[in-house]
């Protein structure tokens, strides 16, 4: 299942009031961040290594909670700066709500990832959102029964994997913004091993773009952005642009210019203004669609340009495909220009060049040659290119990530978000953290619906630093994030070789 | 949403795979913490700071700048080619206006290096501020610039550097040198002949906190920088004043370097120094990012602050008020000192010892300059190090009179290689870098 919910919820604003309690400390003031009326700073000071600088206050805890019942408020979200090193304060605030509210989240829980404000934003739109989630978890389990239907049910995330429906309650914020997800995973099994691919979802108003490197999609290094909220809400590197099929034709002193609104269907379909969709509908490469409306659409923009209706389309083609690669390639520079932080990486200047595209869609067939021959890539059409995005829904894997963070200073190695702490010796290695995070990483995939089988999991981040106090080596830090690579389940992969000659047509 | 006032450009390159040595306090580790702070701050987050991805510095930046010894390759690592590149990609996001402020937060630093490279001291082999200001005066024209060194360790590189140069002002704060390395900084060092007056040193006693570095930034750093009326200011943002640093003894704070940034406006920071690397570097930093940006810092703080346990005695207030107008007195001074130089005009030479403590290499210079009234003169440097190495080295200046041009050519092409190791010729005038060597 992927499905849109938490996302209009949040886009439309109609998400339930939450409560949210910040433990910040020094650094920049908590004000900023405030995400609703019921936002609280409280005392409570974790540094970056996780030691507790501030205590916080119960006091100051338990009249926030009383507030916050007056209020009718029901669900709490609990955040503190660093928590992800040290959940010990949000632990014990949440310890202090305990009763009267029927959901309450910690900031640990939601991502290892640094980022105190994207911390607070997703853990408000997790609270914000779990009433409707909940409603609409328990209409679907119900109708679900009521079939006769007893396979277990997956969600679809934001970034290409799924987790069961039951693990999703506990996170419902993961399942926003899953749409370009569900298409890039739909495409994913018929690219090319070893190769890097350009995914094109062209829809009626906004194309979304998507990067897969040796058929696995590329990642955001944060999260996705929604509503204005910057979020850890981990998901695939997709952007979208405002140019689709429906998008209005405009001329303005010469030149076209397409998009970025929508004023209706194209005027081939009865819409009232010129889009891309009446170009293909006179160029004879749409057969669908009223001919004379189209070329009427054709003829206002080829007046303005001073040319013929059949003329007119031929460029609003061009400029359709001139500006969805234009901002491909202004995507692919933006993943390129992102700052590395060793040596090593710097000189191994690893660079994405698409070396073929792929374009998905209800007009993906029709653009298609266009957009081969202007990029000059391979370009391939998705067979079900116009469901693709439901394939992609049904055949991707449960997947998640884990951060493991190692201090043998202070002897302790910790995964906060699995509420994870072991006290370890001094001799304690890199080696002997991968394999503790991988066995974590694991358990998590399980729990949240991965069979043992399926489970490919790789190492995202490691580093490790001595840490020297005087002119002492003290101890060690180690940083390791591991993931679960998203892909298509297992015994559902296309033969790429085989298929991709028989299924598909392949353009240039 | 948060909105940055000033919109403010950051190289973030923490060479977290380079160390001088393992236990060294310029190590791998030195950046982590800053980097796990402004992560967690979300700065990068907010409307108007941007990151960039730093390019690497060449061959030609480097001798624009520096005599190395035997050449470039020999002095340098990767890192500080990064290092450099950071300085410059920021620099170059300012002058395009692409972003109103930068600040390069990169290691290695490279407040120590001089002219003449013979190898590393005081953690740093090139001068990575010089190597942006010279590759911004090529390739954008700009011509006055200057830069406020508030890093504890005297700027003795980049003193030595613009010595020379009176388009270039220099203002060092830091701990006075008979406490502290590199041991100079002193006010009487004002700089050569034909550039007198734009360098200014002021050295600070030990155990100085907020009221006197804030103290000389109002009456000496502004006053001076005004008068100036610099096209640029950079800052050589070294955060080793901070009352937690190891290796130093002041009683700075992230507070006050935030609020010494507010007042020095700088459209450039460049990290130097700093090795309390968890208890000042993560807050310094947040706190200059935040007002480069404009932003409200007061909520930045380091855990242990109390500004009432930093506060400096009465003596220690008074010792600073009596360098700060010893050091203007001095600079009031400069004019009529240079105008005497100028009318006495001819060869002027100057001899000294510089010790290179992190590779410890011992290096005696002999330096002439033409004072020229044209121009600000072509100048010589005779170098020998007790590793046996000899050189050469004559600089033309980018503003050279026709007479000094000819000069420095005639000195270059004059001097034998029968007594020296290299001889190298750096005419920024006219762009030309020249070395004579022995055939290997």
């Amino acid at each position: 299942m992927s499905t849109t919910l938490t996302t209009n919820a949040i886009l439309e604003g109609k998400i339930e009031p939450a409560g949210m309690i910040v433990a910040s400390g020094p650094g920049l003031d908590p004000e900023l961040f405030r995400v609703c009326d019921h936002y609280y700073p409280v005392s409570g000071y974790i540094d970056h290594r996780g030691r507790e600088v501030q205590p916080i206050n119960p006091f100051e805890i338990e009249t926030v909670a009383s507030k916050l019942r007056a209020s009718g408020i029901k669900s709490v979200g609990v955040v503190g700066k660093f928590s992800v090193r040290n959940p010990a304060h949000e632990n014990q605030i949440i310890k202090r709500l305990n009763n009267g509210f029927d959901y309450i989240l910690a900031g640990h829980k939601v991502s290892g990832n640094l980022n105190f404000p994207r911390r607070i934003a997703t853990v408000f739109l997790n609270v914000s959102v779990q009433s409707i989630y909940k409603l609409f978890f328990q209409a679907i389990q119900k109708s679900i029964a009521k079939m006769g239907i007893k396979a277990p049910i997956y969600v679809l995330k934001a970034d290409g994997g799924t987790m069961t429906l039951e693990a999703s309650m506990e996170f419902p914020g993961q399942t926003i913004f899953s749409g370009p997800a569900a298409s890039i995973m739909g495409a994913l099994s018929y690219a090319q091993p070893k190769v890097e691919t350009l995914v094109l979802d062209i829809g009626g108003t906004t194309t979304d773009m998507g990067i897969l490197i040796d058929k696995v999609p590329l990642l955001e290094p944060l999260g996705i952005e929604i509503g204005g909220l910057k979020t850890l809400v981990r998901s695939l590197n997709t952007e979208s642009i405002a140019l689709g099929g429906d998008s209005v034709v405009r001329v303005r002193s010469g030149h076209i210019f397409i998009g970025p609104d929508r004023e209706g269907p194209a005027m081939a379909f009865g819409g009232p203004a010129p889009t891309p969709t009446d170009a293909l509908v006179v160029l004879g490469i749409m057969k669908e669609g009223n001919r004379s409306r189209a070329e009427k659409a054709m003829a206002e923009v080829g007046k303005l340009l001073g040319c013929d209706p059949e003329s007119a389309a031929q460029e609003v083609y061009s400029a359709f495909c001139h500006m969805l690669l234009g901002a491909a390639r202004a995507m692919v520079e933006r993943i390129n220009q992102r700052p590395v932080y060793t040596i090593r990486e710097f000189l191994d200047t690893y660079r994405v060049e698409p070396q073929e595209l792929f374009v998905i869609g209800g007009p993906a067939p029709y653009f298609a040659p266009k957009l081969s021959e202007m990029s000059g890539l391979p370009t391939r059409v998705v067979p079900y290119h116009e469901v693709v995005n439901a394939i992609g829904a049904a055949l991707s894997r449960t997947t998640c990530e884990l951060t493991l963070f190692v201090d043998t200073e202070r002897g302790i190695a910790s995964a906060p978000e699995e509420d994870f702490y072991k006290p370890i010796g001094s001799n304690f290695t890199i080696d002997d953290a991968k394999n503790l995070a991988f066995s974590l990483l694991s358990e998590k995939a399980k729990r949240e619906g991965a069979s043992p089988e399926q489970i490919e999991t790789e190492v995202v981040e490691e580093f490790q630093f001595n840490m020297v106090r005087g002119f002492y080596t003290t101890g060690k830090n180690i940083r390791v994030k591991v993931q679960v690579k998203p892909g298509i389940i297992e015994g559902y992969q296309v033969d790429a070789q085989e298929k991709i000659a028989t299924s598909y047509s392949q353009i240039s | 949403m948060i909105k940055a006032i000033h919109k403010t450009g950051l190289v973030f390159f923490p060479a977290f795979d380079w160390a001088i040595s393992p236990t060294h306090p310029e190590r791998e580790e030195r950046l982590l913490y800053t980097q796990d702070q402004v992560l967690e701050e979300g700065l990068l987050d907010i409307e108007g700071i941007v990151e960039f991805k730093p390019d690497m510095i060449t061959r030609d930046d480097i001798r624009r700048v520096h005599f190395c010894v035997p050449d470039e390759w020999s002095v340098i690592t990767d890192s500080h080619l990064i290092s450099g590149g950071g300085a410059k990609t920021i620099a170059t996001m300012v002058v395009n206006k692409v972003v109103e402020r930068g600040f390069a937060l990169v290691r290695p630093p490279g407040h120590h290096a001089m002219r003449v490279v013979h190898g590393a001291r005081g953690f740093c082999n090139i001068n990575i501020e010089a190597i942006m200001i010279e590759y911004l005066r090529d390739a954008y024209g700009i011509e006055k610039i200057a830069i406020v060194d508030t890093d504890c360790h005297h700027g003795d590189g980049t003193q030595d550097i613009y010595w020379h140069d009176p388009d270039t002002l220099f203002i060092s704060i830091h701990q006075d040198g008979r406490t502290l390395y590199p041991g100079s900084g002193f006010p009487h060092e004002m700089g050569g002949p034909t550039a007198f007056g734009t360098t200014i040193n002021i050295p600070l006693p030990p155990l100085t906190s907020e009221e006197g570095f804030l103290y000389v930034t109002d009456n000496v750093i502004l006053p001076i920088l005004e008068a100036f009326q610099p096209e640029l200011i950079i800052n050589s943002a070294g955060q080793d004043n901070h009352y937690t640093d190891p290796i130093t003894n002041m009683r700075f704070s992230a507070q006050g370097y935030a609020q010494l940034t507010t007042k020095i406006r700088p459209h450039i920071a460049v990290l130097e120094g700093g090795y309390s690397i968890e208890g000042a570097l993560p807050y310094v930093n947040v706190g200059i990012i935040l007002a480069l940006a404009g932003l409200d810092f007061s909520h930045v703080k380091e855990p242990d602050y109390d500004p009432e346990k930093l506060r400096q005695s009465p003596d220690i207030t008074q010792h600073i008020q009596k360098v700060a107008s010893r050091v203007m007195e001095y600079w009031h001074q400069g004019p009529e000192i240079k105008e005497k130089f100028l009318n006495q005009g001819g060869i002027k030479e100057r001899e000294r010892t510089i010790y290179y403590d992190t590779d410890n290499i011992l290096e005696n210079q002999r330096e002439k300059i033409w004072v020229c009234t044209e121009c600000s003169g072509v100048w010589a440097i005779e170098s020998w190090t007790d590793r046996g190495r000899r050189i050469y080295a004559v600089h033309i200046p980018r503003k050279a009179c026709p007479t000094c041009e000819n000069l420095g050519y005639e000195w270059y092409e004059s001097t034998s290689l029968k007594l020296f190791d290299c001889v190298f010729l750096q005419d920024r005038k006219n762009r030309r870098f020249l070395t004579k060597k022995h055939p290997s």
